[in-house]
Parts: C-alpha cells; structure tokens; sequence
C-alpha cells in the first residue's frame, strides 16, 4: 500500500478518529480542544466528527485527570489531553498515587484503559515551565506505561496501541514535531508498545535514543559517516515496557553505545539504559556507556541558552567520535 | 433588579453592549475613587498609557520576530490593572499571571529591562533566563509572572503569612484571570488566607474568556466575586474598564487587609483586545464583539473623556503624555534591541546560592 506523507498532527488525529469511530467509549477531555481542534491543531477535524466526546473543561486539571480516571474504572476509555507536559505536576497525586496504583492496590480488580496525552520538550522558546521533558518521572512510577515517539508513523501506531490498551499509557509528543511530516500508510494498523525501531543500521557505536532526538541523532549519524563511523540509530518509541532485546543485539554488533535524551542528564533515562548494558551486556563492550541530556538547569528562555542546554547535532558527533576513540579492539 | 446572574449578564453582554451605556449595571461596586487628585489622575492616565504602547509595540515586535517564544498582551485591560496597582505600597507584593506586562508596569518595573527580557538579552529582568511569562523585580515587590495558571495563589498565601509573621503592614495582591479561578490552588488560598486572616488582595481580572473557553460556560455559580462569601471574605464586582471604579473597590480591599481584617476577592471585568497569546486564531469569538469592546469600553477612552469633562486635563495635556510614553517606550526598545546577549554559559548559572 502506498504511504504518504502526512504530519504528526495529522496521523494523531487519524489515530484518534479511528479509535473513535470503532469505539464509542473513547472520548477526549482536557482544555481548550473544541475551537481549534487542541492548542497546536493536533485534534483538528475531531470536534466536528465527534462533537459530544471531546469535551472543554474548566482550568481544572486535579479534575481533568482525577475524571479520567473515574471515567476509565467505569467503562470509559479516556484520553486526556495535559496541555503541556510540565502540567502534569498540577495533578501528580491523581497521576502517581492514584492512576498508577489503583489496579496493584485493588488486587488486580480493576482496569485503567486511559491515555495522558502530554505535548513534552523544548523548541518553542517557552522557557522554563512549558519545556520540560518528563518521562523519567513516569518510567520510575510502576503502574504507568510511557510511550515517546518520534516519526508520524510510529505516533499513528502507538497511540491507537495506547488507547486501546487496557492499562494506563503516558504518552509524550514532542512539541517541535507536530509538523513533522513522515510516510504513513492510509490502512489502519497498530505498532506494539515495547518494541524498538532500529532507524539506522550501523556496525560502529549504538545511538540509543527517542523523540525529537530520534532526528538529531539521524542527522549526526550522516555526519559520523563522513567520518567513517557507521552508527546504527536505535529509537525506543516506548520506554516501558522496554525493548532491551533491541538494544542487546545492536551492542553486542557494534560493542559500543550512547544515549542520547532531550530530558536533563542527571536520573534521567539514559541513567538506566546505561546501568542494564553495565549489568548484561558488560562482556560484549569495547568501551564505556556513553550519554548525553540536558544540562541540569531548568530550560533558560533565550535561544542562545536554550541551544547550550539542549542536546545539539554537533555534541551527539562529538560525543560518538570521542566514544568510538576509546574503543579496546 | 435584573434576575440574571452576573456571569449571564457578562455573557449577554458580549453581544448586547447597550447593558454598558446605563451606570450601575451588574450591580458593580460603584464607590469609585473620588478623593484622588489631578496629578494622581494624571499619573493613572500615564500608567495606561505606558500599557497600552509597551503592549502595541511588543506585539509589532512579535510580528517582526523579534520576540522568541509566544507573549500574551493585556491591551484593553489597562483600567483593572492600574486601578489595582494605584491602591498599593512601593512595599506590597504582587504576583502576576501569564498575562503579566501590565501588572509589572503598574508596579513600576521599568520597560527598559521589560524589553530586554522579551528579546532574551542579558540585560533583562531575569538576565534572558525568564521571558514574556516570567518577569519579576523582587526589589519592588513584584515576586513573579507565573507561567502556570494559578500558581500565584499558593505562593501568595505564603507571602501573607510571612507578612503576619513579621508584623509589617504590607499587603499582597495576586492577579489572576476567570480562568484561573477554578483552579484548586485557588479555593485553597482562599480558604487558607480567610482562616489566617490574610493580608491578601484576590483580583480577578475577568476578561470573559480563558483561552478559547467562555466564562460562563466555564465557572460556575453568579460570579467569580460572589466566590467570596463560600469563604467568608468580602468579594465585590467591579466595572474593569472604569479605572477609578476598581481603584475605588480595590482601595476598600487593600485598606481592610492592611488594617488586619484579612482578605477580600475583586473581580473587574473586562476585555482582552488581542488573541490569548499572539497569532492566536480566535475562532471562538467575532471581530465584531472585538469592535464593540473597544468603541464602547475601552479603558483609556473613557477616562480620557472623564479628565476632560472634568477639566482636569486639556486635550495638549492629554497629548503631551502619549507623546512622553510613546519617547520612553522607544527608548526602552532601543536599550533592549542594542543589549548584548547572553553568553550561552550563563545557562548554568543562578541554578543555587551557593553552587
Ligand atoms: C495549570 C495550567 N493549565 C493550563 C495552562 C494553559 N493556559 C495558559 S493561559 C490559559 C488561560 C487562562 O485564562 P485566564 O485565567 O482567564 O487568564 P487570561 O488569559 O484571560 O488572562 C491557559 C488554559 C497553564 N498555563 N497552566
Ligand atoms: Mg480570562
């Protein structure tokens, strides 16, 4: 079947309407979606097609996902829409204590099947509280799935996964990519949660990386190829469940491997990918784990220093350079 | 006696202008301030107009891409904002919104710095580390625009108590919009500063929408003023676009928290002129309402006309002041285009005192 090319935006909203139109139960609560289909478009065309199931709510969101999730304990399959990500501190006891327990606690008795759809990252020079990148929060709450794609594709893919899952999935955009074109096929389909995507093959060092970085990582593996380092792109698409299968077979090809996240260095996600190759693959490396984030301060408003904040091109090359350097043949 | 809630008569109102024409509509708390003289009048006139300028040539700023990231303007709100501001202290505490340039200003922050903030130079208020949604000058009491909506509240709570602790007579005002009024941190400041007895201003700025989404679609109950009595504070509505009335309302409230009576809830209404944040489409409203609002309500329009007829002002005078705003607002866009930027470094600093 022949693909087009289609923005992020648009294959959530295609996502979202084929959910919709097969599932009466999926609905979308959060603010502000019905005038212009969600504050970036992402929604647009739904208010139309679905006119009671996506619903404005006052500035409330302890409610907005306190009601997600009465509303998924109860026959509902909610999405809820946190605005920006770095919203989602305004409702972590229903986020942390409540959705991500209520099963375990319960026993096993009852099912959350919700999406907290959270536009993360930085890139709209919005600064400090409107640029954060989150999901190791998340990642480290056990009850939650967390889902961080990068191409339109894998976000058509993964968030119809998401909504039909039964267990409540955190699924971060990245701002930056919401026009972000890439092939989609016009066939509905669904990609797993938990299974990496290798977006380069390459024998030399093992980028490990997801969301917007994806790209960034893409564009420095062209450049190490000038170089001569052949670097394979591994994008996780979700953190959990993990997909360390993915990562076990391209580090023991390449014996050297690098994360690279948008979210700040220290506890971040890296941390843990970079603890799991220590602990399992420590006999296939040729050389020490390497990562790259965020510099440890919150996202400073000027451009210039958000670029000195933020993981660009050029550091994942040199940071690789200086990696496949140390390499013990 | 209209039977209509006030949030009814506001929705009404966004259609109907003619509810404007006849005084005391909405049964607004009409006590206006009558004692102040010609040069405090003078200087509220000077403060608006500082708003409204600062905020034209940001947004023509904006469009030239000048201005990183996305700013929210508050043209068209001038009256609530300085009529709030002229009741207060150089001592007191403010804690501003999203929407925040104006409360800074009437503050008294200086639009040099404003602006460098807004280009994201190094000169800025916060050094380029803030933005449009983050400015603050703890030195004149403002302690922070706020990017998240009701975030003020809890904090100013804290202001509050900290004032009662030190047994000083400042007060605190915090700004919030009808939005912002059902967030939770709101009902719980409120009832915290009610049972504390509070020096507390609450001054909601109720500019009938929140984003795309209407008032009265969205609160609940007659208004946000009458949110109020469920905590035992006193809370009264005022015309927005009526500098002297909320000065007049905002007086009361102000003076009731310095004498330790605890705080009071002021809702003004009034009207954004400009989308929620710049390019905003606004789709959920006609360019007509938006027309409306300006010929029959706009803020400095109207105390113009008052000055006037008054005699307070000549029309050379009123005049002299756009021409004196408008040399001073040039200045400080010059100061702010010509400061140089950060050094990329300088992200990593100010993180800890003693780091
Ligand atoms: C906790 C939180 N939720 C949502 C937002 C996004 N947001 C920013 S401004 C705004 C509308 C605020 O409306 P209102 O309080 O009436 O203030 P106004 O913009 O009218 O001045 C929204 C929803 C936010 N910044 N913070
Ligand atoms: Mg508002």
């Amino acid at each position: 079947m022949k693909s087009r090319y289609i923005s992020c935006s648009k294959a959530i909203s295609e996502a979202i309407a084929e959910e919709m139109e097969q599932d009466e139960t999926v609905f979308i609560l959060g603010e502000d979606l019905v005038a212009h289909g969600g504050i970036f478009g992402q929604f647009s065309g739904l208010p139309k097609l679905f006119p009671d199931r996506i619903i404005d709510t006052p500035i409330s969101e302890t409610a907005i996902v306190g009601g997600g999730i009465g509303a998924a304990l109860t026959g509902m399959r909610p999405i809820i829409d946190m605005h920006f990500a770095d919203f989602v501190t305004t409702a972590m006891d229903e986020i942390v204590n409540q959705m991500a327990k209520i099963r375990y606690m319960f026993g096993g008795q009852a099912k959350l099947p919700l999406v907290l759809w959270a536009p993360d990252g930085s890139g709209i020079r919005a600064a400090a509280q409107h640029s954060q990148c989150l999901e190791s929060w998340f990642v480290h709450t056990p009850g939650l799935k967390v889902v961080v794609p990068s191409e339109p594709a894998d976000v058509k893919g993964l968030l119809k996964s998401a909504i039909r899952d039964d267990d409540p999935v955190v699924f971060f955009q990245h701002k930056s990519l919401f026009a972000q074109r890439g092939p989609v096929s016009p066939e509905p389909y669904y990609i797993p949660l938990g299974v990496a995507d290798v977006k380069r093959p390459g024998a030399h060092i093992t980028l490990i990386t997801y969301s917007r970085m994806t790209y960034r990582c893409l564009e420095a593996a062209q450049e190490l190829a000038g170089q001569g380092i052949d670097a394979e792109v591994i994008d996780l698409r979700t953190l959990k469940p993990l997909d360390f299968n993915c990562i076990a077979q391209s580090v023991s090809k390449t014996r050297c491997a690098m994360i690279v996240h948008e979210a700040c260095l220290t506890g971040g996600f890296g941390a843990e990918i970079a603890a799991r190759i220590g602990e399992e693959l420590f006999d296939c490396l040729a050389a020490p784990v390497a990562r790259i984030g965020a510099k440890d301060v919150p996202m400073p408003f000027s451009p210039v220093m958000e670029d000195f904040v933020v993981p660009q091109v050029a550091d994942i090359v040199a940071c690789a350079e200086k990696t496949v350097k140390r390499k013990r043949l | 006696m209209p039977t209509k809630t006030l949030l009814a008569q506001q929705a009404a109102s966004l259609t109907d202008l003619s509810i404007y024409r006849h005084s005391g509509h909405m049964h607004a708390h009409t006590k206006p301030a009558l004692h102040i003289n010609a040069r405090q009048k003078r200087a509220i006139l000077k403060r608006m107009v500082l708003i409204r300028v600062f905020e034209e040539k940001a947004g023509d700023l904006f469009q030239q891409k000048l201005i990183p990231g996305f700013i929210h303007l508050s043209i068209g709100q001038e009256a609530s904002t300085v009529g709030s501001c002229s009741a207060l202290r150089p001592d007191d505490y403010i804690i501003s919104t999203h929407r925040g340039h104006a409360h800074i200003l009437a503050k008294g922050a200086d639009p040099k710095y404003m602006y460098a903030e807004l280009f994201g130079k190094a000169a800025g208020y916060c050094k380029g580390k803030g933005g449009s949604m983050h400015i603050a000058d703890f030195s004149l009491g403002i302690l922070g625009a706020n990017g998240v909506v009701g975030g003020g509240f809890p904090i100013m709570t804290g202001a509050g108590l900290s004032i009662k602790l030190r047994k000083t007579d400042q007060v605190g005002m915090v700004f919030f919009g009808d939005g912002a009024s059902n967030r939770g941190t709101f009902h719980e400041a409120a009832n915290m500063a009610a049972v504390f007895k509070l020096p507390i201003v609450f001054v909601c700025e109720n500019n009938y929408y929140a984003s795309t989404s209407r008032a009265d679609k969205m609160v609940s109950g007659p208004s946000i003023a009458a949110r109020a009595c469920a905590y035992g504070m006193p809370g009264h509505f005022v015309d927005g676009s009526n500098v002297l009335d909320v000065l007049g309302a905002v007086q009361e409230a102000v003076d009731h928290a310095r004498s330790g009576n605890g705080p009071s809830l002021i809702e003004t209404s009034t009207y954004r002129y400009r989308g929620h944040f710049e390019g905003d489409k606004q789709k959920y409203r006609t360019a007509e309402e938006i027309h409306a609002h300006k010929l029959h309500r706009d803020p400095i329009d109207r105390f113009e006309k008052l000055l006037l007829i008054e005699g307070t002002l000549t029309r050379e005078d009123i005049d002299a002041v756009w021409e004196g705003v408008n040399a001073r607002i040039d200045e400080a866009i010059r100061f702010g285009m010509e400061a140089p930027l950060p050094q990329p470094e300088d992200a990593l600093k100010d993180l800890f005192v003693n780091l």
